[in-house]
């Protein structure tokens, strides 16, 4: 059964007197467990999707449906308890926050949540060694390299072990060594059963995925599926 | 981790900018506790100064028949004083419901005798009471013990030419005088005064009392409520206020702590305006931040929570420390402001609970607005690449 169901979805802005439409009715579905890119150039509509993918962003028409919820239907601010339980970010720019550290960081989405202290440490910890970073938890974001923010984003991300992680371009301010290792870190965590949405304009990164669809002023136009994912190292 | 941890670790990080909003509610609310405390420091002394200048309530017998008069408010006539106050009435004086405010009461009886060549008017007085309430007297020699001695105010130990040591007769009996008052510029100055005992028995009135003197300790204190109440509790008496100059003093300090409400509220209404621009800068500079808090699911209410706690923690210090340089202010201030120069500060629990209590009030006021905007932000702007 397919996790995410998108139909016909149109998303316009307002721009001055101006009507831009972002997305002209875009249909998509993504499966459990499978990793998908979507690839375009900047004004593509490819932010507009991941964001209403994200349950951040009401389409102007259309409908979203994500692990059996129709999105845009739950009443206010059960879109934000949707968000926190099913799914899992990784911001461009890592957004970690300066003030915490990398395990105060992991641990944030669980702040809201009735866990048990202990319970989050734990839970924080565990994502960390997932990612990598096991050492490195009582360090501030200015005291890790990028490659280490994006992980630790990484980390937050899956730490309430979402059903659907959505990411965007996550190697965008990364160096292309850092970018292989984060992409394999994708790759690997897609192995372990997360299913991955990723928003690239980076044609390399679509070599990690199970398919790719590419978006050109707010349509499809390509989908290429099953190439030969790039398998982690690990 | 829990939002708590948000909110402190984010004022630790911000350390600048907290301690600018700190200073800004602090001032508001020193200023309020500085003025508040001159003001009721000033009071107190001023009502010190009130106790001071004595009796505020003056109990006498009913009576038609007037003819002495003491301190310009006329007397029973003493030789047919049927109607005296009974010795054991005075019990009930302290009985009343602002018993609290009544520092001393001094019973006194009077009476007319003959000393040596002159006529003069006897006050039996129980003269511990009496000093208590009459600080200002200065006495040459030693104030009565026995019920043989007597003190003489100024001008009737001048007219008989006696000085302490002396002895005098009245009504067939020798005293001792045992001191001699400085000169006061009252009736004391005229009066000759005995132990109430000895007085009472003098003049053949055991038992009994022509007029009772009452201090109250008054910085505000309702001297016309106490006067009804004694009056209730006496029937027989008549109970006046005497009007003390003091009062005036009193009501312009009303004056000038309604002036110093004014002036504390606006700087209090100053520092909630940079409570409020600092909080509104500090939401928007945290675009991004609030943006991810809302993209990985925190609530509107999450958001404004992690605001407002800040916010509290901040007004909480500010409060605490406002309060401290307030008092430190007032420290300083006083002096200059006293009437005397021992006018000591009013250390007092409400005012200190009081400021910490308006500091949160006016800090989370002022930072509602921007929790409220802070929670209304669009959670893509965490998407947006810098």
């Amino acid at each position: 059964m397919a996790l995410i169901t998108i139909e016909n979805l149109k998303k316009h802005y307002r721009s001055g007197d101006d009507i831009v439409a972002a997305l002209r009715g875009v249909s998509l579905t993504i499966e459990q467990g499978e990793f998908v890119t979507i690839m375009g150039q900047s004004g593509s509509g490819k932010s507009t999707l991941l964001s209403v993918l994200g349950g951040m962003n009401h389409p102007t028409e259309g409908e979203v449906e994500m692990a059996g919820v129709k999105l845009y239907r739950l009443p206010g601010e059960r879109l934000a308890d949707f968000r926190a339980e099913k799914l899992g970010f990784v911001f461009q720019s890592f957004h970690l926050i300066p003030y915490l550290t990398a395990r105060e960081n992991v641990m944030l989405p669980l702040a809201i949540t009735k866990m048990k202290k202990a319970e989050k440490v734990k839970a924080a910890d565990q994502a960390l060694e997932r990612v990598g970073l096991a050492g490195k938890a009582a360090r501030l974001p200015n005291q890790l390299s990028g490659g280490e923010q994006e992980r630790v984003a990484i980390a937050r991300a899956i730490v309430n072990n979402p059903p659907i992680l959505l990411a965007d371009e996550p190697t965008g301010n990364l160096d292309s060594a850092t970018s292989e290792e984060v992409m394999n870190l994708f790759r690997r965590l897609n192995e372990e059963g997360q299913t991955v949405v990723m928003v690239t304009h980076n044609p390399e990164n679509c070599a990690y995925a199970d398919r790719t669809i590419s978006l050109r002023d707010g349509v499809i136009v390509e989908e290429r599926r099953g190439a030969t994912p790039a398998r982690s190292a690990a | 981790m829990k939002l708590h941890n948000i909110s402190i670790n984010n004022l630790r990080r911000r350390k600048a900018k907290m301690a600018f909003l700190t200073i800004g509610l602090m001032v508001g609310i020193a200023t309020i506790v500085t003025l508040v405390t001159i003001t009721s420091s000033m009071s107190r002394d001023i009502g010190k100064k009130m106790d001071e200048f004595g009796a505020n309530i003056l109990i006498m017998p009913q009576s038609n028949d007037l003819s002495m008069s003491y301190g310009g408010i006329s007397l029973g006539r003493v030789t047919f004083d049927q109607r005296e106050i009974r010795e054991e009435d005075l019990a009930k004086i302290t009985t009343i419901r602002n018993h609290r405010n009544i520092l001393a009461v001094s019973p006194k009886v009077l009476g007319g005798i003959r000393l040596g060549t002159r006529d003069a008017l006897l006050v039996g007085v129980d003269f511990e009471k009496e000093l208590k309430m009459k600080q200002w007297w200065s006495i040459f020699g030693e104030v009565p013990k026995k019920e043989d001695e007597i003190l003489l105010g100024s001008a009737a130990a001048d007219s008989v030419h006696l000085t302490p040591g002396d002895t005098v007769a009245v009504a067939g009996r020798t005293f001792t005088v045992s001191g001699v008052l400085a000169e006061t510029g009252s009736q004391d100055d005229s009066l000759v005064f005995m132990p109430l005992r000895g007085a009472q028995r003098l003049l053949g009135k055991e038992g009994r009392i022509t007029l009772v003197e009452v201090a109250a300790l008054c910085s505000g204190c309702p001297i016309g409520d106490m006067v009804v109440q004694i009056a209730e509790k006496l029937p027989d008496a008549r109970v006046t206020a005497i009007q003390q100059v003091v009062e005036s003093r009193l009501k312009a300090l009303d004056h000038f702590r309604r002036f110093a409400f004014a002036v504390a509220g606006v700087v209090v209404f100053i520092g909630s305006l940079i409570v409020f621009v600092t909080m509104m800068g500090s939401v928007n500079e945290r675009t991004t931040e609030i943006g991810v808090f809302r993209a990985i699911g925190f609530r509107k209410s999450h958001i404004i929570r992690i605001i407002l706690l800040e916010a509290a923690l901040v007004s909480l210090l500010a409060g605490l420390l406002g309060y401290a340089a307030g008092m430190g202010g007032a420290g300083i201030a006083l002096p200059f402001m006293a009437e005397t120069k021992d006018a000591a500060l009013v250390w007092d629990g409400t005012v200190m609970a009081g400021s910490i209590l308006l500091s949160l009030v006016v800090g989370m006021l002022a930072s509602l607005y921007p929790a409220l905007h802070a929670s209304r932000m669009d959670p893509t702007e965490a998407l947006r690449a810098l």
